[in-house]
């Protein structure tokens, strides 16, 4: 059940219906949404703008410059640790539920069109491998989006709301993932056209066309953001905020006399203190 | 004048919400960010900008301590026991950097064993001298200071 590739198996029980061209035309269709929402919102949020504003204030703030084999190695580690690995996030559940959710959805993603561009039909052959993908990509998206929704959710962690009360506008892109992934899987296992398909082609276009207000694009200006990051820590500006110290070092002691004086020569690690429970207090 | 959040640093995470003493970060139901609820009651603490993990709040402070364009901003590293201040002046003529230790020993250590230590007596109590006076605030070993101990007079009315 888990290797036969559910999109070609809905063409054999419906070939007139669900042709190739028309399940193809659907995820190009999802594709135009996405692009469309994802310009309409930068351009609505004015998050370019934002973007090339601080750039110009950061390099104007610069106190030396960043040559571009430095920031070829900035982009790598950006791809590396904050997108490839969500480094940015400090608490590990958080981190840990968007990397399933993350690397769910993308594998999820990419193997529906993979089996829907070049394996459409049972004549074709898919390898037991993509549909075996899909359902670990959805089974991954349900895992971290679940996590996410019954405990790590702001509202449901740290404020005390049951994980049954919806902020409609809010969680708009949780819900539709979940319902999508969900119904994917329900319709995949009970191998048949019914409630689950429709339920999860309507889950899967309300996803992607509600991309405007949705998550979505955060997969780019999260990145973009890391990136600025790190170009101004490089070069000095560092949005005006002080840079990081070395307390056993010469220059440090020789700068701030207070610092061996109080804390001797190799301070020593002083452990978490206001950090030391997550904040739950409100 | 208030803080406000930079939206592009912030994740929501909640510590200024949990420190703020005025109670007036909050986190946003829709966008899920914090920002200042009450800016006309925020007193400048700097609670919030010294607790942000990702220094995503910022002041805007008062004309005459930040005209606009200076900038006053903080880095509280609790693993290293250090504060670190950088203030840039508006002209461009200072950008100095501030580093000051905030704690001598591990966070969670050195706590007194107020158990261990005798309670007050209702002498101590009923006395004029507040808890470990006279022997910190004295810088001989007699009593109190006081004008007659040191031979002084009040002179009225006002003189030069």
């Amino acid at each position: 059940m888990i290797t036969t590739n559910p999109f070609a198996q809905l063409n054999a029980q419906s070939p007139d219906i669900f042709t190739p061209g028309v399940m193809q035309t659907y995820i190009v269709l999802m594709i135009l949404f996405v692009i469309a929402g994802t310009l309409f919102d930068v351009w609505h949020k004015k998050s370019a703008k934002y973007f090339s504003m601080n750039t110009e204030k950061g390099k104007k703030n610069a106190k030396r410059e960043v040559n571009s084999a430095e920031r070829k190695d900035m982009m790598v580690k950006t791809v590396t640790s904050e997108v490839l690995t969500s480094s940015e996030f400090s608490n590990p559940k958080r981190r840990l539920s968007h990397l399933l959710t993350m690397y769910g959805f993308i594998i999820f993603v990419a193997t529906t069109a993979i089996m829907i561009f070049a394996y459409p039909t049972i004549a074709d052959g898919t390898p037991a491998i993509l549909p075996l993908l899909w359902h670990l990509g959805a089974l991954m998206l349900c895992g971290g989006g679940y996590w996410f929704w019954f405990a790590i959710r702001v509202d449901v962690a740290a404020e005390g709301k049951p994980w049954y009360k919806i902020a409609p506008r809010a969680d708009m892109f949780i819900l539709s993932l979940l319902a999508t992934c969900t119904f994917a899987l329900l319709w995949s296992f009970t191998s048949g056209m019914g409630i689950f398909l429709i339920l999860f082609v309507a889950s899967a276009t309300f996803l992607f066309s509600t991309v405007i207000w949705s998550k979505f694009a955060h997969m780019f200006f999260k990145p973009a953001a890391a990136f600025e990051k790190r170009v101004i820590q490089a070069d000095g500006s560092n949005e005006g905020l002080p840079g990081d110290f070395d307390l056993s070092s010469k220059e440090v002691h020789e700068k701030f006399p207070d610092i061996p004086t109080y804390m001797g020569d190799t301070p020593a690690d002083m452990g978490p203190g206001i950090r030391r429970e997550p904040a739950r207090h409100y | 004048m208030p803080t406000f959040v930079k939206m592009t640093r912030c994740d929501g995470c909640g510590e200024c919400v949990d420190i703020c003493p005025s109670d007036i970060m909050h986190i946003d139901k829709t966008i899920r960010r914090a920002y200042n609820i009450e800016p006309n009651m925020c007193w400048e603490c700097y609670s919030c900008v010294k607790a942000c993990p990702h220094h995503a709040i910022d002041v805007r402070g008062y004309a005459d301590f930040t005209p606009l364009g200076s900038s006053v901003r903080v880095h509280r590293d609790e693993e290293k026991g250090v504060i670190a201040w950088r203030i840039i002046f508006r002209n461009g003529k200072k950008d100095m950097e501030l580093l000051a230790p905030i704690t001598t020993k591990p966070w969670g250590t050195g706590i007194p064993d107020l158990n261990s230590v005798t309670e007050p007596s209702d002498e101590m109590r009923n006395s004029n001298l507040l808890y470990n006076e006279p022997k910190y605030i004295r810088m001989d070993e007699e009593g109190l200071h006081t004008l007659e101990t040191n031979k002084l007079v009040m002179k009225e009315g006002v003189y030069h």
